[in-house]
């Protein structure tokens, strides 16, 4: 194969490493004064990333000698992950502006784009290594990222403490790479699934082990998730915002594909581990939450019991299961950058952002539409028809239950129950206390519309995407097996 | 009946008009409620009207697969359309109850309403297994927020025990369904209804579907989220919970687990005839040392629910229609109850039973409709609620006769605790200046009551008008579950042959 065919498939990371690039140029000249301007040119990369993802990029097959895949579940996993990028970077202006201190500074979006770009490579790597680096490069960049306000001592301890804890789980991970190369001799998913059919050694399994190990922290799923609540509340908002949303994605694609083509014929042995990871994710994220008081560290939580669920449909393991995952990240998506807006609104008269849950009192009275939304997103988040979130939940059980796992689907529902809990208390606090003091007005009429648009797509209205949805995760599906 | 799709016609005005509230003043949002509803209660006659009775098992049908794992399929039979009926009946008499009494966010307060009748009427009409899953689950959010906003001062307690409660039961519903639908191939219920599970598998699924309606009935024991729910939510909240969706359970059972789990339903009937009876002389006697009049009420409705339950899993005619009248007239009656007790709450301000008395002096109109509706509730002939007990203990009698025994006693201890409650409110002398000056019935509230009674009288001394549209599904629904009929022990050394092995506690019950 050519080069030119090569290049052909990857021109989403180009466009994104190239624009990176070019506008960190542009930041060293401008310097703070261009960051609203770096800030619009970066959502246009992204764009223009999502417009190169017609071409080759979605269907074009190996490239590199294997060590690059363009299919449709990639590309899928990629749409998703540049929407939320998008938002995270229109979220960013005017929460700085309102922090006294930390303005924000050009190399936010840039950093942002260079961390998507890893996350391209991650959801299309076929080769251990290719995964190893797109990790590390979307992970370097959000380390940074979530000590972006550096003045602010919370935001430095979360970036040192997601550094540390993501060096070791990085070290982990390339144990296991070490220990899968070592016994198969090859880095090449397609390889690695051949040595797996074959009689599995000591060694392999250890390196299953520790390859999902290392991506289970990625994704925060239990036990690997100690540092996701610091880390969420710590980090400025659209950070957390950023770091609740494309990077889930992403690992989430890593670890269907890892788990399907690399090591699809060793399903008895890491479906045991999913399985356990995704229950442990349900119950503690859903338990955990009920004390927190912190709206950043409950949502954090909430994004441990999500990835949880979404592990769910993995563990089926089946065409459908991923299908499953796809349309959870999908609708999770969507509800987790929507309440993540919400909270970017909840600022004092002073303008000076708030984080207690129980500031929130109330709401309903004050600002009824921005409480109509979040408790759109809660109950959403919840899984109660007739809000979307609820489909989300029906595609993993659903996969579930048709691979036969009823203890596994039946555990994970009844657990739903416990979640239901801390969501109703944020409900319960907008609509029955007695009003807080009101936040300050809405003045971004962009964050308005992004909250009206996500509220849509949650309420009852996206189940006319259902056949979209259903017939575009299948086909991305289709493209693992 | 032209093609016009009135099913989907009913259930879009008043989602529109809750939308329309949640934007306008709050005399506004009152009328548009009230007309939204009695719009509804039009197009429910008109839908009584066309009704075919005899014709069609399901009636103004209509398919549409826009979801596509499962499609907006709604239709009806004679069940469906009673139900429906008593819904649209109900909801305008709810807004009426709260358009003086409810002051404080009225906008909000009717769209809850209007989408609260949505998803009841959704439910009843739903034909595909998702669908109806996606509405019966959905009005519990309405319903936690009028508990939590509109409710007493305990609310937030209520409304959380009442969505934790019925969501738990539910989910497991879910996961049964998830498998019924990987099983046979389709969502449509009335597929659904013809198809023949693994009775090793029915009885799994069984207890699923119970889980969810055994909560939502409420059965003993895990009615106690209802007195909670009753006592805190406001006047008109109490009427629709105690009048619909209490219903649901019932409506459930019938719809899925009796014609999609015959033979688990034949097998476990032990055990809703055991809870059942518990339930009966249990909350019966809970009942009669309330303080609390809504609580008193909420655990009476506990003990007619369990006639229900015996009735429908009698396993014949009498039973199962008997089941059917005695929801309608239940939901008639514990609601106009709710009403009665709400009337005298909006001049008080207390339900505590022992602050009243001798309201028959100077509120000798209300006591006449308290009277007729306490009489209906203990099942006096003449009333609904002779009608629907009868008929269900009939039934019940022809197949279990320890268990018609127990549940009999639910007349007199009925009796007990409801002329108890009258007599301390309605009779006596009257206490306190406060109870002297409360004035007699205004002519809203008459208009809120009367027709209430009026339709209690008629299924009283006329119920083959409501019985008529039900008589052809029955018949459907005996032909489908008589295989798997429990042997029944009226009739000593006359088991019919061909029938399944008697349960343990049939054959503990012979003996």
């Amino acid at each position: 194969m050519d080069f030119a065919a090569n290049f052909a498939m990857v021109l989403p990371e180009e466009v994104l490493s190239l624009g990176a690039i070019l506008l960190m140029l542009v930041s060293a000249w401008g310097g703070p004064k261009s960051t609203r301007a770096v800030s619009i040119a970066a959502v246009f990369v992204l764009v223009g990333a999502g417009i190169a993802l017609v071409g080759p990029a979605s269907y074009g097959g190996s490239a590199f000698g294997g060590l690059y895949r363009a299919d449709g579940f990639a590309a899928f996993a990629k749409v998703l992950i540049f929407v939320a990028a998008a938002v995270a970077i229109i979220m960013a202006p005017d929460f700085f502006k309102r922090t006294s201190g930390d303005d924000l500074h050009p190399e936010y979006p840039v950093l942002i784009l260079l961390s998507t770009a890893g996350m391209g490579m991650m959801v299309s790597a076929s080769d251990l290594l290719t995964l190893y680096v797109g990790l590390e490069l979307q992970s370097l960049s959000a380390y940074v990222l979530a000590s972006f306000m550096r003045r602010d001592t919370r935001s430095a301890e979360a970036g040192l403490k997601y550094f540390v804890l993501g060096a070791l789980a990085s070290g982990i991970l390339l144990y296991g790479i070490s220990l899968v190369y070592g016994f198969t001799g090859t880095t090449l998913f397609g390889d690695i699934a051949q040595a797996y059919a074959g009689p599995r050694s000591l060694g392999l399994l250890f390196g299953l082990v520790f390859v999902f190990a290392g991506i289970a922290f990625k994704m925060s799923a239990v036990p690997f998730h100690m540092w996701t609540p610091d880390v969420y509340e710590g980090a400025p908002t659209p950070v957390t915002a950023f770091f609740a949303s494309a990077p889930k994605v992403a690992a989430m694609a890593l670890a269907v594909r890892v788990a399907v083509v690399a090591m699809g014929p060793a399903v008895d042995q890491w479906r045991q581990i999913v399985i356990f990871a995704a229950l442990a994710s349900i119950v503690l994220g859903a338990v955990a939450a009920i004390g927190q008081t912190n709206i950043k560290r409950l949502l954090a939580y909430s994004s441990i019991n999500n990835v949880g669920f979404a592990l769910i449909g993995l563990a089926a393991g089946t065409r459908e299961g991923v299908a499953g995952v796809l349309t959870y990240m999908t609708i999770y998506i969507a509800m987790t950058l929507g309440s993540f807006l919400v909270v970017l609104q909840m600022r004092n008269a002073a303008g000076e952002p708030v984080e207690e849950v129980t500031s929130l009192a109330g709401l309903s009275r004050t600002r009824p539409g921005l409480a109509l939304a979040l408790a759109i997103f809660m109950f959403s988040l919840a899984g109660i028809p007739p809000l979307f979130g609820f489909w989300a939940k029906f595609a993993v059980f659903d996969a579930a239950v048709a691979a036969g796992l009823f203890p596994l689907a039946a555990i994970g529902i009844a657990a739903s129950v416990i979640g239901a809990y801390y969501y109703l208390r944020v409900v319960k606090i907008m609509y029955f206390d007695e009003p807080a003091p009101a936040f300050a007005p809405m003045d971004n009429p962009v964050e308005g519309g992004l909250i009206a648009l996500t509220a849509a797509f949650v309420s009852p209205l996206g189940y006319f995407a259902i056949p979209a949805l259903g017939a575009w995760t299948m086909a991305a599906a289709r493209a693992l097996f | 009946m032209t093609g016009l799709p009135i099913l989907s016609i009913m259930l879009v005005i008043p989602a529109i008009g809750a939308l329309a509230c949640l934007f306008v003043p709050a005399q506004t949002a009152r009328m548009i409620a009230l007309a939204a509803t009695l719009v509804d209660l039009v197009l429910g006659i008109v839908l009584w009207a066309h009704f075919d009775i005899g014709g069609a098992q399901w009636q103004f049908v209509e398919y549409s697969p826009v979801f596509g794992r499962f499609a907006w399929a709604l239709g009806i039979d004679g069940f469906a359309l009673m139900l429906i009926m008593l819904s649209v009946f109900l909801m305008p008499i709810c807004i009426g109850a709260s358009w003086r009494s409810v002051t404080t966010r009225v906008s909000e307060y009717m769209a809850m309403f209007l989408f609260t009748e949505v998803l009841m009427l959704g439910t009843f009409a739903a034909q595909d297994l998702f669908l109806f899953y996606v509405f019966f689950e959905a009005g519990l959010i309405p319903m936690f927020l009028i508990i939590g906003i509109w409710g007493g001062v305990n609310r937030i307690y209520a409304s959380y025990k009442f969505f934790l409660y019925t969501l738990l039961g539910s989910l497991l519903m879910l996961v049964a369904m998830l498998y019924m639908a990987r099983e046979a191939g389709t969502t449509s219920i009335p597929a659904l209804q013809a198809f023949n599970f693994d009775p090793h598998v029915q009885t799994w699924l069984w207890l699923a579907f119970f889980a969810s309606f055994a909560v939502k009935m409420p059965m003993w024991p895990v009615h106690t989220w209802l007195p909670d729910a009753h006592v805190q939510a406001p006047t008109a909240g109490s009427v629709i919970l105690a009048g619909v969706l209490l219903k649901l359970g019932g409506y459930g059972f019938l719809r899925f687990s009796l014609p999609m789990f015959p033979e688990a339903s034949g097998q476990l009937t032990w055990l809703i005839f055991a809870l059942s009876a518990i339930a009966v002389i249990y909350t019966s006697l809970v009942a009669l040392v309330q303080a609390d009049m809504k609580k008193l009420i909420a655990y009476s409705s506990v003990a007619h629910m369990a006639i229900v339950t015996i009735g429908l899993y009698a396993f014949n005619r009498q039973g199962i229609e008997g089941a059917m009248i005695m929801m309608l007239s239940h939901g008639l009656v514990s609601g106009a109850l709710f009403l009665c007790v709400g009337v005298i709450y909006d001049r008080l301000h207390t339900r505590e039973i022992a602050r009243y008395g001798g309201l028959s002096i100077n509120m000798p109109r209300y006591a006449l409709f308290f009277l007729l509706f306490t009489m209906a509730s203990i099942g006096l002939p003449g009333t609904s609620g002779f009608v629907a007990e009868f008929m269900s203990l009939m039934g019940t009698y022809q197949i279990s006769t320890w268990t018609a025994l127990l549940c009999t006693t639910s007349i007199i201890l009925g009796a007990a605790y409801m002329l108890y409650l009258y007599r301390r409110v309605a009779y006596g002398e009257i206490k306190s200046d406060e109870v002297r000056g409360m004035a007699d019935l205004s002519g809203r509230e008459l208009w809120l009551l009367a027709p209430v009674a009026a339709v209690v009288l008629w299924m009283g001394v006329y119920p083959e008008s409501f019985l008529a549209p039900m008589r052809k599904d029955v018949t459907t629904l005996l032909a489908r579950i008589d295989r798997a009929a429990p042997a029944d022990d009226s009739r000593p050394g006359n088991v019919v042959a061909g029938r399944v092995q008697p349960a343990p506690a049939q054959l503990a019950e012979a003996r």
